[in-house]
């Protein structure tokens, strides 16, 4: 009997040991290359060159250009994804019937079940040409198309997470507000949203860092282009778009171009890292606390 | 006895036939040996390609296919250390004089033809033609950040920021489109988007009115409808004065100077005499152009693909009378 437990332990151990050993071994590999890559540039020139052209003649490797690419649509993202959110979360929380609620929430779902490569030939094929028309001078590659597209995506994320905290709002709170003759709107947006704050933030991070890791969309519409700005109208490239090019390109294994995607890759994980160990924190420490 | 000694062959021969389709050559006897290929990487893939289905018809005969450049590839050549070398230029006349020094005699065959499109957008109409000059002023390494807008290469064209969309630095294409506009190989400005995926090209300018970009010509003739090309200029009339538009004929003329070029094979006279080589230019020039308009380049047309199988019987010819 101990046998077979120890043999059933052991398995689930082994089962969380995969998981944990995954993130190691990328870990390790993203780590080990990059360092290679670190020994012949310098990281003031990683982290302050202005220009990102490893795979030209005259090389810089300056990884600004692509973070402002990728900070820039996933502000974009950000902006459509947070208003739409929280209104959908509020308003399933307090204003929609209950029936109504149980149909909507697995509708609003199958946005994020959307395959993102589709959401990305959306973004090219159908959003860009109808921005087109607002904005003549707009490329046909630029961040503000997939950005708000990505947003789209992300909507599920934060209309969920963002509802969840609401819906922990304890009911005291929501009865003593409407005791003293406050309106719908009052109790939703002045006590309910505050008393949730943070659980809406971290949906807003976890929506970022999901932005921020996204490759599809931003592949297909966003451009190949590395360049430092915040003009939405332009191509731009994000660190995703460029992994992918380096990629799918004939770059041989082992040179310096090849290592780029590491460096890369590594202030890719760098970011994301920093965003969910930052929600982690919020939650933690922001908590509010009614019981 | 005598019908005897006759069936045996007769049955065995009958029996190869059947059972392997793939020995069709015709000496029938399997062949051996190796070839030796050098010479330009944008021939390369096409060589490369004929070289694999070759040996898996003759598995005999290793082929060995390398990328030295047009120009390191003649060097060897001209020594008679290769045996076949791949140009996407004539030889030169310094190159046919080390060849002569050494008692290399050659011949010449044309495998395709290569071009370049340089495309702007439907709506955009201002630019028709650009010269060589305008080209290399926006192209070059010294443009990255400086050249931005259409104003800036010629004042009457709108002050608008240019787009830029190219060739994959990975290509052959872009490796040409820089060393016949920019003047050295490899070199160009690093602000433009850079894609070995065609689409991602046709798409980025075919969407985008103050968009320009280059890339094979035949991936423009399949995307006309989305695209307007620009003529090109060289200044040079003796190729046909001012802008001149890319087509198969200009390319061919030579009149589409300097994004259009033949492509070329030189095989050594007396690797010719070899059985196995003769074998493979034959199977070369007769696959050429399927693999050819695979790889994006313009394929010969019938006509010019006989003229080259012409050449090369009557060269083989010309070898087996002199000795």
């Amino acid at each position: 009997m101990s046998i077979k437990e120890k043999i059933i332990e052991g398995l689930l151990l082994m089962c969380a040991a995969v998981s944990i050993l995954t993130t190691a071994g990328i870990l390790w590999v993203l780590i080990s290359e990059s360092s290679v890559f670190f020994r012949k540039v310098p990281l003031s020139d990683f982290l302050f060159d202005t220009q990102w052209t490893p795979l030209f003649a005259d090389k810089h490797y300056g990884i600004l250009p692509l973070v402002t690419g990728t900070l820039l649509t996933s502000f974009i993202a950000i902006m459509v994804a947070l208003p739409v959110g929280l209104s959908i979360a509020v308003y399933l929380n307090e204003y929609a019937p209950k029936s109504f609620r149980r149909t909507v929430k697995p509708v609003l779902e199958i946005l994020a079940s959307i395959p993102t490569v589709v959401y990305g030939f959306f973004a090219l094929m159908v959003i860009t040409p109808f921005l087109q028309q607002i904005f003549p001078t707009m490329a046909g590659f630029n961040a503000l198309s997939p950005g708000i597209v990505m947003g789209i995506m992300i909507i599920p994320m934060i209309s969920s997470l963002s509802e969840d905290a609401l819906y922990a709002v304890p009911t005291s709170l929501r009865e003593a507000s409407y005791g003293i003759g406050a309106t719908r709107y009052q109790t939703s947006f002045k006590v309910l949203v505050p008393a949730a704050s943070s659980g809406i933030i971290v949906s807003v991070i976890l929506g970022i860092s999901r932005a921020v890791g996204e490759t599809m969309i931003v592949a297909i519409a966003a451009g190949q282009q590395p360049r430092l700005t915040f003009n939405p109208l332009v191509p731009v490239e994000t660190i995703t778009t460029y992994i992918v090019q380096v990629s799918l390109g004939d770059v041989v294994q082992g040179s310096i171009e090849y290592q780029t995607i590491f460096a890369a890759g590594i202030a890719l994980f760098a970011l994301t890292f920093i965003l969910n160990n930052v929600s982690f924190y919020i939650k933690k420490k922001f908590q509010e606390k009614y019981e | 006895m005598q019908s005897k000694s006759i069936l045996i062959p007769l049955t065995f021969l009958l029996l190869t036939a059947c059972g392997s389709k793939q020995n069709n050559d015709t000496s029938g006897d399997t062949l051996t040996g190796n070839i030796n290929i050098d010479g330009s990487s944008t021939v390369y893939p096409i060589t490369e390609a004929v070289a694999e289905e070759f040996q898996k018809i003759e598995p005999g005969v290793k082929v060995s296919v390398a990328l030295s450049g047009t120009g390191g590839g003649f060097k060897k050549f001209g020594r008679a250390e290769t045996d076949i070398n791949d140009a996407s230029r004539p030889i030169k006349h310094a190159e046919d004089s080390i060849a002569k020094a050494h008692n290399v005699r050659y011949v010449e065959l044309i495998v395709a033809f290569d071009g370049m499109a340089v495309v702007v957008n439907p709506k955009n109409d201002w630019c028709n033609d650009m010269t060589v000059a305008e080209l290399k002023m926006l192209w070059e390494p010294e443009a990255q950040g400086k050249i931005k807008k259409w104003n800036q290469i010629r004042p009457e064209w709108p002050n608008e920021e240019i787009h830029l969309f190219g060739a994959g630095v990975e290509s052959g294409t872009y490796d040409y489109f820089t060393e016949v506009i920019v003047g050295k190989s490899h070199s160009s400005r690093g602000d433009f988007t850079a894609s070995e995926d065609d689409n991602v090209l046709v798409q980025g300018v075919a969407s985008d009115k103050y968009a320009l970009g280059f890339f094979g010509l035949a991936y423009y003739e399949e995307n006309q409808d989305k695209l307007k090309v620009i003529g090109i200029d060289d200044n040079n009339a003796d190729n046909g004065a001012g802008p001149i538009l890319p087509s198969m004929e200009t390319v061919k003329n030579k009149s589409y100077a300097p994004l259009g070029r033949p492509l070329y094979i030189y095989v050594n006279s007396t690797a010719g005499k070899r059985k196995e080589v003769q074998e493979f230019v034959r199977f070369y020039l007769n696959n050429t152009n399927t693999l050819t308009a695979e790889v994006g380049f313009i394929s010969l047309t019938d006509t010019e693909s006989t003229e080259a199988k012409a050449k090369w019987e009557s060269f083989i010819t010309s070898l087996s009378s002199v000795q």
